[in-house]
C-alpha cells in the first residue's frame, strides 16, 4: 500500500466544513443502539470546544430510512427536510449538522437535485407553505458530525488524556474505520477523502495516534443495508456481508472497529455475537470480539470520559480489551449502573462470545 | 508540423518528398513520440523500433527538425501563421500541419483500481516499458506473478470518467501484452476482463483466437467494479463474469490496467492558440466526418494522427499521408481544395 498515491487522492476530496454555529439534526435509532455518543458529540462541542451547537426540541425524523427503503416517497422525504432547513432558519442557523449518514446523504440528494432542478425546490417550498405556513433558506453548510470531529481532531487530541496506542508498549492500536455508504459513495466530493478511499475516519485515527488497517473488503456494506435488514427474509445477507468483512479483517487483528454511521456499529457489533452462536467463530483474540466505536465514543475516550457515560455498556462486543490497552481506567462494577446507581440489570452471557 | 510523432514525420516525409519547405517543431528531445515506448506491435509483433527506423528515413535529411521546441503563441500576418518558440524563434508557415497525437488516461482517476495506491497494480505502458528495457516481468517484492490480470477500456467506453469513446487500440493490445507475457512465463496464468473485444483490424481476430488456443489465455466477459489490495500484497478482484451470469472474485499477482487515449495537453494548447474547433469527446473536430477529415475550421491548418481521434500506428501513418496530400492540394491552389459538404449536424 502506498501512502502517498491515497495522500495525492485526499487533496482532491477536501471540503468546507464550518466551525462554529451549528444546527444539530439528530438520528432516529443511535440514542437507542449506541445512547452516550450524541450526547457526547454535543459534550465535546459544547463544553470542551466552545461552541455554539443548538438542537430545536421539534425537528423530526428526515425520512431516510423510509426513502431507501421505498416506503416514503422523494417528495414527501423533500418536504419534511425542507420544515427541517425552516426551523433552522427561524432559529438563526445556516449550518446543518445531521448525527446520522444517511440524513447527510439525503440532505446532499435533495441540495443536489435543488441546485439542478430550482422547479422541484420551488415546487417543495410550495408544499411545505401550503402545509405549514413555513419558507425556509437552504443550509449555508451541511457537514455531518463526523465532519465535524475530524474538523476539530487536532484540538481534541491536544485536550486528550489518552490516545490510541497500547499504554505499556507504545504499540499503536490498529483500527478498522468504516465509513457508511450513504456519506460519500452517492456524491464523492461531499466526503472528506472521496468515496474510495475516505480520510474522515482515517484522519481521527492518526490524530489519536492509531494505525489504520486497509483489508480487502473494507469498502463492502457492514450488512444493514435497509432492505438486507428491514425485510426479514434477507437478514441472512445482513449477516452475510458482517461475515465476509470479519473474514477479511481477521488476518490484520485489528484491535477496534471505527464507525461513522447509525447501522454500521449496529450491525458489526451485534452479528459478532450472532456469528459466534451460529458458527462458534469470534474474531478479536482469546474468544473475544472486535471492539466496536462510534466515533463521538472515541473522542470521549481520548478525552478521558467515563466509558460508562459514554454508553460503551450498551455494546455486545465488550470495549474492555481497547479500554486495557489505551490504559483508561474504569470501575467494572459499576458497569450496570445507572447515574443514580441503580442497577440497570445484568445481560444475559452469550455461549461462545466473551464478553 | 507540431508535433514530431508518427503522424508528424510521415506527414513531413511526403511533403518534403513533394520539394515543399517543412519544418517539424517536437517539444520532447526525439522524433517519434509515443511510438518510442513501444516495444512490439500489434499484430505481427514487429519492433516499434523498425517502423520508428522507416518514418526517420523520409525525415533525415529532407526536413529541418527542430526538437525540444515548445511553441507558446502562434498568430496569422496575412497569410502566413507566425510560430513563436520559448527559446525566441520565430517560424513562418503558409500552413500548418497539427500532430499532437494524444496522452494516456491518468488510471488513479479510476480510483476504485487502486493505481498509484496498490503496490502490483500497472498500467500497460508501464508493462511495455518492461518489454522495452528487458528487465524481468515482476511484481512490486521482485517475483514472477503466478497470476495476472488485464482489464480493458480503463478511461475508454466509461461514463464515469467521462469517457464515452473507444481507445481502440487497448483490445488487441491486452492480447499482445498477453502472449509476450506467456512467451516469457508460459506458467503465468493470465485473466483479461472485457466488455467486448474488438477485433476489427486484419489479423487481430487471429491473435485473439491463438491467444486462447495456442496460449491459453483466460478471457472473461465483465467489467472489473474494484481492486483491493491482500495481506500478501496481491490484488483482490471483483467482477461479474456476464456469459455464466454470476459474481466473481479472484486474486491476482499483478494487475495491468489497460489505459486509453485521451486528448493531449499539447492538442489542448495549440488548439487554443490556433482557434481550432474541439468535438464532443475533445479531440480535434473535423470539417467532416466522411471526407474532410484532415481539414480544421481554420483555413491552412490541418490534421493527421491521434489528435482527431483514437488511431492505430496503421491509420496514423495512412492518416499522414492524406494530410500531405491535402496540404499540398491546398498550397498549390487546387479546385479539389475547395471542394464542400453540406454540414451535418
Amino acid at each position: 500500500m502506498k501512502k502517498e498515491g491515497k495522500e495525492q487522492l485526499w487533496k482532491d476530496y477536501q471540503k468546507e466544513i464550518a466551525d462554529d454555529r451549528y444546527f444539530y439534526v439528530r438520528s432516529c435509532v443511535r440514542q437507542n443502539f449506541f445512547p452516550g455518543s450524541e450526547t457526547a458529540f454535543l459534550k465535546i462541542l459544547q463544553e470542551e470546544l466552545g461552541k455554539d451547537v443548538y438542537e430545536h426540541p421539534c425537528h423530526t425524523t428526515c425520512t431516510g430510512i423510509g426513502y431507501h427503503a421505498d416506503v416514503v416517497p422523494f417528495d414527501t422525504a423533500m418536504t419534511v427536510v425542507a420544515r427541517q432547513f425552516a426551523i433552522m432558519t427561524e432559529s438563526g442557523y445556516h449550518n446543518l449538522v445531521p448525527s446520522c449518514i444517511t440524513s447527510f446523504g439525503l440532505y446532499t440528494e435533495i441540495l443536489e437535485t435543488w441546485k439542478h432542478f430550482p422547479e422541484v425546490e420551488a415546487r417543495v417550498r410550495e408544499y411545505l407553505y401550503k402545509a405549514t405556513k413555513r419558507d425556509f433558506r437552504v443550509p449555508e453548510n451541511l457537514a455531518h458530525a463526523s465532519d465535524v470531529i475530524y474538523k476539530f481532531r487536532s484540538e481534541i487530541a491536544a485536550k486528550g488524556k489518552f490516545r490510541l496506542v497500547h499504554h505499556e508498549t507504545g504499540r499503536p492500536l490498529k483500527v478498522v474505520e468504516h465509513i457508511g455508504c450513504h456519506y460519500a459513495k452517492m456524491f464523492p466530493d461531499k466526503g472528506v477523502g472521496g468515496a474510495e478511499y475516505p480520510y474522515v475516519l482515517t484522519g481521527m485515527i492518526e490524530e489519536w495516534g492509531g494505525e489504520v488497517v486497509d483489508y480487502p473488503e473494507r469498502r463492502h456494506c457492514c450488512g444493514f443495508g435497509f432492505r438486507q435488514y428491514l425485510v426479514q427474509a434477507n437478514r441472512g445477507y445482513s449477516m452475510s456481508c458482517s461475515h465476509k468483512k470479519f473474514e477479511s479483517m481477521e488476518p490484520y487483528a485489528p484491535d477496534l472497529i471505527l464507525t461513522n454511521c447509525p447501522g454500521c456499529p449496529m450491525f458489526l457489533d451485534r452479528w459478532q455475537y450472532a456469528i459466534s452462536e451460529m458458527e462458534g467463530k469470534t474474531y478479536g483474540g482469546d474468544g473475544q470480539g472486535i471492539p466496536v466505536f462510534t466515533y463521538e465514543e472515541l473522542a470521549g475516550l481520548v478525552l478521558g470520559y467515563n466509558p460508562w457515560d459514554l454508553g460503551l455498556q450498551m455494546h455486545q462486543v465488550a470495549c474492555e480489551p481497547v479500554l486495557d490497552k489505551m490504559g483508561i481506567p474504569y470501575d467494572a462494577a459499576a458497569k450496570y449502573l445507572d447515574k443514580h446507581g441503580h442497577s440497570l440489570g445484568q445481560p444475559l452471557q452469550p455461549q461462545k462470545l466473551k464478553v | 508540423m507540431i508535433g514530431g510523432g508518427i503522424a508528424g514525420m510521415e506527414s513531413s516525409a511526403h511533403l518534403a518528398a513533394m520539394d515543399y519547405e517543412v519544418t517539424l517543431l517536437e517539444k520532447d528531445s526525439r522524433l517519434g513520440g509515443k511510438l518510442l515506448k513501444w516495444e512490439r506491435l500489434f499484430p505481427t509483433m514487429r519492433l516499434g523500433s523498425e517502423v520508428l527506423a522507416f518514418l526517420n528515413q523520409g525525415v533525415e535529411k529532407h526536413v529541418a527538425v527542430h526538437c525540444n521546441t515548445e511553441i507558446t503563441e502562434i498568430h496569422r500576418k496575412a497569410a502566413a501563421f507566425h510560430i513563436h518558440t520559448a527559446t525566441g524563434r520565430t517560424y513562418e508557415a503558409d500552413a500548418v500541419l497539427v500532430t499532437t497525437g494524444y496522452d494516456l488516461f491518468d488510471a488513479r482517476k479510476k480510483e476504485e483500481y487502486g493505481y498509484g495506491i496498490y503496490e502490483n497494480v500497472i498500467t500497460s505502458a508501464e508493462l511495455e516499458a518492461m518489454f522495452a528495457e528487458g528487465k524481468p516481468l515482476h511484481t512490486a517484492d521482485g517475483r514472477i506473478p503466478k497470476r495476472m490480470g488485464f482489464i480493458h477500456c480503463v478511461g475508454s467506453r466509461d461514463e464515469k470518467v467521462g469517457n464515452v469513446y473507444c481507445s481502440k487500440v487497448c483490445c488487441v493490445t491486452a492480447v499482445k501484452q498477453a502472449i509476450e507475457v506467456k512467451e516469457k512465463h508460459p506458467e503465468t496464468d493470465i485473466y483479461c476482463f472485457y466488455m467486448d473485444l474488438r477485433m476489427y483490424g486484419m489479423h487481430f481476430e487471429a491473435m485473439y483466437k491463438q491467444a486462447q488456443e495456442k496460449y491459453g489465455i483466460n478471457f472473461i466477459r465483465g467489467r472489473l467494479s474494484e481492486a483491493c489490495e491482500n495481506i500478501d500484497h496481491s490484488v483482490l478482484l471483483k467482477a461479474e463474469d456476464t456469459l455464466s451470469g454470476r459474481p466473481l472474485k479472484m486474486s491476482v499477482d499483478l494487475l495491468v490496467l489497460m489505459v486509453g487515449f485521451i486528448p493531449s495537453e499539447g492538442t489542448k494548447a495549440v488548439g487554443k492558440m490556433l482557434g481550432l474547433e474541439f468535438g464532443v469527446n475533445r479531440f480535434f473536430k473535423t470539417c467532416d466526418q466522411h471526407t474532410l477529415t484532415n481539414v480544421s475550421n481554420v483555413p491552412g491548418v490541418f490534421f493527421a494522427g491521434a489528435c482527431t481521434a483514437p488511431k492505430t500506428i496503421t491509420n496514423s501513418i495512412t492518416d499522414a499521408r492524406a494530410a500531405a496530400a491535402t496540404i499540398a492540394t491546398y498550397l498549390e491552389g487546387k479546385a479539389i481544395s475547395a471542394r464542400t459538404i453540406e454540414n451535418q449536424k
